[in-house]
């Protein structure tokens, strides 16, 4: 180390002492290669301003007193300088951890998230899902029993982040690990509730609409635990309902129970559910109104329930400015035939 | 935003009077102030929404931990005076039905 400091030593005194006499542009170029030296050998900021100070002192003798003082001053500036600025380093490395730490849970989550959509000549799907930060608290899930159902679920976490990301595993892994056989939809909430009560913690909880639809029958059976309202659109009247639900966030209670609703569909009707993020949608000029967003959706009606989730998605996303205040999840199933 | 709590002692009863947004951000310093009234044996606790011009999910799972806190210790948790847009919140997720709320603003509270 003594070397190295020696050897940079003179090779800085040269420099500086050429640039002295001529004022080159050769002197400033060696200079700059010079610089990169002191990277490679991890030279710090005050140890390269001291090494200025001796340098210069001995090529330049007759410094007056007031300089030399006032190198003596910079030096002690610089040293703390470099003892913050080194402490803002490691600060900025540790962010970057943490955030490609964060990028991977968000992959994993994405992973978490079904494949694809289910297809069936009968019920059209249209799914859009948008985290508002780097992981999402919304969840979406299908169930595909292969017996003229498809069970169907929009889940909001509270809270964002990882702790969103490991609740959002518990609900995949709870739905995955129910019984075989078909559960009805306030069955399967109950088995959920009890999962979620003894996982989570006190001021965490999970809200969730599940529905079975019937492919043959074509009716739709749900049941809601404290989430966001879905709408039914009544495609030859023009008319959208409320598809209210009564029942508890999951996590809560025990003992929760959970009432079931259904609703029949003809052809052209849907059935859209979602997130609080699509309803909760904030621009300077308020909130967005759940009258709104119907307008929206009747506007593109004509489309193919991916297209109006996309379009809807991109109108929302305009209001407020491109900035996601929450996560998005839009979810549209159509009767076709 | 920001969220003001005042907290008055009167007749026995805890008095908590709320002002601004309980949101993500302000959720951990009513938690700070809430959950040691509700952590006390007997304690009547009444929280008052007046003010109060939103509420987000954290916020409600706040009073969650209290509501829970509240059976784990005897005490009890009343809220109070909501506007409608937080009011809709407590209802869509069937918290109004464990948790205490009285509509109509008591006036000895003020």
């Amino acid at each position: 180390m003594e070397k190295t400091d020696v050897s940079l030593q003179e090779m800085y005194k040269s420099i500086l002492e050429g640039y002295l006499h001529t004022g080159s542009e050769h002197a400033l170029y060696e200079a700059q290669q010079f610089s990169r030296q002191l990277i490679k050998e991890n030279m710090t900021p005050e140890e390269m301003v001291n090494l200025h100070v001796v340098v210069a002192r001995e090529l330049i003798p007759d410094l007056p007193s007031e300089v030399l003082e006032a190198n003596d001053f910079l030096l002690e500036v610089m040293v703390g300088y470099g003892l913050a600025y080194r402490e803002h380093q490691s600060l900025r490395d540790r962010q970057q951890q943490l955030e490609s730490e964060l990028a991977v849970a968000a992959q994993m989550q994405q992973e978490l998230l079904p494949k694809r959509i289910p297809k069936s000549p009968v019920l059209d799907i249209g799914i859009k899902t948008v985290a508002a930060d780097v992981v999402s608290g919304d969840y979406y899930h299908f169930i595909e029993d292969g017996n003229d159902h498809i069970g169907i679920a929009v889940a909001d976490i509270i809270g964002k982040g990882v702790p969103a990301a490991l609740s959002m595993s518990m609900i995949k892994y709870a739905i995955d690990s129910l019984p075989e056989q078909r559960l009805q939809p306030s069955a399967l909430l109950e088995n959920l509730n009890r999962v979620v009560e003894q996982n989570i913690s006190s001021n965490m909880f999970i809200t969730m609409i599940y529905g079975s639809y019937d492919l043959k029958e074509h009716k739709f059976q749900y049941s809601g635990a404290g989430h966001e309202p879905g709408f039914y659109y009544n495609h030859s009247s023009r008319q959208f309902v409320d598809l209210n639900t009564k029942g508890l966030v999951l996590g809560v209670m025990k003992k929760a129970v959970f009432k079931e609703y259904e609703q029949k569909l003809s052809p052209g009707d849907l059935i859209i559910l979602l997130s609080d993020g699509v309803t909760e949608c904030r621009a300077e000029s308020g909130f967005i109104e759940r009258s709104e967003l119907t307008e929206i959706i009747r506007k593109y009606e004509h489309l193919s329930a991916q297209e109006i989730v996309e379009n809807v998605y991109s109108e929302l996303e305009q209001f407020q400015n491109f900035q996601l205040q929450d996560d998005f999840t839009l979810m549209i199933l159509r009767r076709e035939v | 935003m920001n969220l003001e709590i005042n907290h008055i002692e009167k007749e026995g009863k805890e008095y908590l009077f709320l002002q601004g947004e309980i949101d993500v951000y302000t959720s951990e310093k009513l938690k700070q102030t809430l959950l040691p009234l509700t952590a006390q044996k007997g304690n009547e606790v009444i929280v008052n929404f007046s003010d109060v011009n939103y509420i987000d999910s954290t916020g409600l799972g706040i009073f969650i931990g209290a509501l829970k806190s509240t059976h784990n210790h005897e005490s009890s948790m009343k809220l109070t005076g909501m506007a409608e847009r937080v009011r809709r919140l407590f209802n869509i997720t069937g918290l109004d039905e464990i948790i205490d709320i009285e509509d109509s603003e008591r006036e000895e509270a003020k």
